[in-house]
């Protein structure tokens, strides 16, 4: 009999061709003669960036949330889009995250392209049933004769010392929910660029963004080749354990790899970049090389998707490894008070922690 | 929540025509129908109170798993619907089998949704009737976002008939009291989408009374948040069609959203689950039926000289649709397997491709297994 778990095909595009063989091209960047279009920004203003390349190319994209026009957003992410696209284009709504959600559906159905903004992490429940319940599911209900083109983009997980449903990471609940695609940027480069990507899927894309990564600047090459959206990415090659997070984690990882070299450990870091679907890839072509896999993420660890890729890299490469996968999350505890929130979130030093467990068996 | 001095009413339960002083604005709407159109108001409803019935049996003989009857609101139904135009859109909940029939439905979408080989039955673009919506309000935020839509196309208020569009949602007593519900109002009124809010309060939530769902006849809510309403008579299906027809028009006129409240009545049970006489009284039934909105129309319409050769005409005519329905009720088959991966995305998707064909490639495992042992599988 065929067992599903030992198939390793199922990737959306061909791993091998996307996987960069060195860190220094995991940023897709242009050839050098399109050095201007490389620009340096912060992820929020490659978010803004790509969301005004998405409203000038296609008339039917259309965003909504709550004081996202004359405010910009609480993080400014579509500051000056109103201004520049008018209120029907950008539209404020009324505060209720349902209504947001549900409207957004009416106007998908219309042939409209929403994407909506829910203001943090905590606030999104509201919005639950109308994203589990019926955007999910309408395109399944429909047999196919409606598509659901919606974004919802949600600033996510800890690091800002923020008040209570202002830190949390509950990208598990929608990775659970079939219908839905979740991903989460962690470059400015890839904020650019999958924002833009999820807006042109025909399907309803939960799209994460590690709000403690909104300001720092990186690279974006505005003229660069996208990945594609599910595609995973080896963000720093290595040969002896290989990490795999991601939105703020990934820059944890990339610490904790480059402590672990001056110890002389050499570490492999996979930016998933997609939470549903998984591009596994990249992933058990690094755990057939390094033997060891830890899996890491700000959301707690119990039924998470560090707990999935745990189980299916057990199930596929359970001959290569050379230890178990381990697992580094936030405890399964509500999210803390921000003055012990250190304690909660994975450091660079938990990672490493993890690194020397997975090396002593 | 009993009819007031305000309840727009314009053919009494006896039959006659005795528009209430509340109806007035709204007669002219009536007045441009014909006898053409009461006897097709007519045909409506016996057409689907026979499918109806027919549906329930279907069900108490094992070819559904659940039926939601609509018998006692078809008047509601029947004249809201006949109110709407081609280019309108409805969102019902999962009770408006007659307004399925007069939007153009095959009503064997309904049976097949009860019977479990299919979510969805029909394709909402070609008759502008979407999909039953199960989880009680959702789809009024739907209906809602669909006529933002319709405002930022430009399709309200241009003054052309055949192409101002307005959306039309159904919903229940019990759906007032979801969050949905009233979010939508808030949604309809801050854009003032070109919408009308059409609400059958047949007074119970399965076992629950309206008293439960509202303190305040329900039409009166949606005024606080800056929507018009009227209540009307909901067995009435002049009352039902002239009203509906003016809060349509307003809505496509580029006038805002509206809300009518119609007082009819759950003759039947919730569902075929469902023991009414658990919570309900026999006066309370009994009351009702004598509000019947079929009968009242068919004194009308004796009264302005139609025969018994017309009445059987169309009883024949419902028996037919009922034969039908039964009859391709009884040769729907098991959906394919691929029923289940199909359409869970649009676009491409990793794994439900593998678990398509994993699941494919177990099934086809079975296929040199000896029928003798077939039993053993189960």
């Amino acid at each position: 009999m065929t067992d599903i778990t030992t198939a390793q095909t199922g990737v959306t595009v061909d791993s091998e061709a996307i996987a960069p063989s060195s860190p220094a091209q995991s940023m897709q960047t242009a050839p050098a003669a399109a050095v201007d279009s490389i620009q340096t920004m912060p992820l929020g203003r490659a978010l803004n960036a790509g969301l005004r390349k998405a409203l000038q190319d296609d008339d039917r994209v259309l965003l909504m949330g709550e004081d996202i026009g004359t405010l910009g957003g609480v993080f400014r992410v579509t500051e000056g889009l109103q201004k520049e696209f008018g209120p029907q284009r950008v539209i404020d709504t009324p505060l209720a995250e349902s209504g947001i959600v549900g409207t957004a559906i009416g106007l998908a159905m219309r042939g409209y392209r929403p994407v909506c903004e829910i203001q943090f992490d905590g606030f999104i429940y509201p919005g639950f049933d109308q994203i589990t319940s019926q955007l999910a599911k309408i395109t399944n209900r429909h047999e196919g004769s409606v598509s659901m083109p919606v974004v919802i983009r949600v600033p996510y997980g800890g690091h800002i010392g923020a008040i209570e449903h202002h830190q949390e990471s509950p990208e598990a609940y929608f990775a659970h929910t079939a219908g839905l695609r979740v991903v989460s940027p962690s470059t400015p480069n890839d904020a650019y660029w999958m924002i833009q990507e999820a807006i042109a899927s025909n399907d309803p894309v939960m799209f994460f963004e590690p709000k403690a990564r909104y300001w720092p600047k990186g690279e974006v090459s505005l003229a660069g080749n996208p990945v594609p959206l599910h595609a995973s990415r080896v963000a720093r090659e290595g040969t002896e354990v290989t990490l795999v997070g991601h939105g703020a984690m990934v820059t944890m990882l990339l610490q904790a790899a480059e402590l672990a070299a001056q110890e002389g450990t050499s570490v492999e870091v996979i930016d998933l970049r997609s939470l549903s679907p998984i591009d596994y890839g990249p992933i058990l072509q690094s755990v057939h090389k390094t033997g060891r896999l830890v899996v890491a993420q700000e959301a707690p660890g119990f039924v998470s998707v560090g707990s999935e890729i745990a189980a299916t890299v057990t199930e596929r490469a359970f001959y290569s490894l050379q230890a178990p996968v381990l697992r580094v999350a936030g405890f399964d505890a509500p999210f803390p008070p921000a003055k012990v929130e250190s304690l909660y979130l994975p450091d660079a030093d938990r990672v490493l922690d993890a690194i020397d467990r997975s090396l002593a068996y | 929540m009993a009819e007031s001095e305000t309840t727009v009413s314009l053919l009494s339960a006896e039959g006659r025509l005795e528009p209430t002083p509340s109806a007035e604005q709204f007669l002219p709407y009536f007045e441009k129908l014909t006898e053409a159109d009461y006897r097709q108001f007519y045909a409506d409803m016996a057409q689907i109170r026979a499918f109806d019935a027919e549906a329930t049996h279907l069900q108490r003989q094992g070819q559904m798993g659940l039926w939601p009857p609509s018998t006692g609101q078809e008047g509601a139904q029947v004249g809201s619907a006949r109110a709407s135009r081609p280019q309108d859109h409805i969102f019902p909940s999962y009770r408006e089998h007659a307004v399925g029939l007069i939007r153009g439905i095959d009503l064997l979408g309904i049976i097949e949704l009860m019977r479990g080989t299919t979510h969805g039955g029909w394709n909402p673009q070609e008759t502008n009737f979407h999909l039953y919506t199960l989880v009680i309000g959702s789809q009024a935020l739907h209906a809602t976002g669909y006529a933002m839509g319709v405002t930022f196309d430009g399709a309200v208020g241009t003054g052309d008939p055949e192409s101002d569009t307005a959306v039309m949602v159904y919903f229940g007593d019990g759906a007032t009291s979801q969050g949905d519900v009233s979010e939508a109002l808030v949604f309809a009124a801050s854009f003032q989408t070109p919408q009308v809010f059409f609400l059958q309060n047949n007074h119970w939530a399965i076992s629950v009374p309206v008293s439960t769902q509202s303190r305040v006849p329900l039409y009166l809510r949606p005024r606080g948040f800056g929507i018009p309403s009227t209540q009307i008579d909901g067995n009435d299906v002049f009352a039902s069609y002239a009203v509906t027809a003016k809060y349509l028009d307003d809505a496509r006129s580029g006038r805002g959203p509206g809300f009518i409240e119609a007082l009819t009545y759950r003759i039947g049970a919730h569902t075929t689950s469902d023991d009414p006489t658990k919570y309900r009284t026999d006066d309370e039934l009994a009351s009702w039926v004598k509000r019947d909105p079929v009968l009242r129309l068919e004194t009308y319409l004796r009264g302005l000289g139609a025969d018994d050769a017309f009445f059987d005409g169309v009883r024949d005519e419902a028996a037919d649709l009922a034969a039908d329905i039964r009859r391709r009720t009884l040769a729907l088959g098991t959906p394919p397997v691929g029923k289940i991966f199909d359409h869970v995305y649009s676009d491409p998707h990793p794994v439900i491709e593998e678990q398509r064909e994993w699941l494919a490639q177990y099934e086809a495992s079975f296929d040199d297994v000896p029928a003798s042992a077939e039993g053993e599988r189960a």
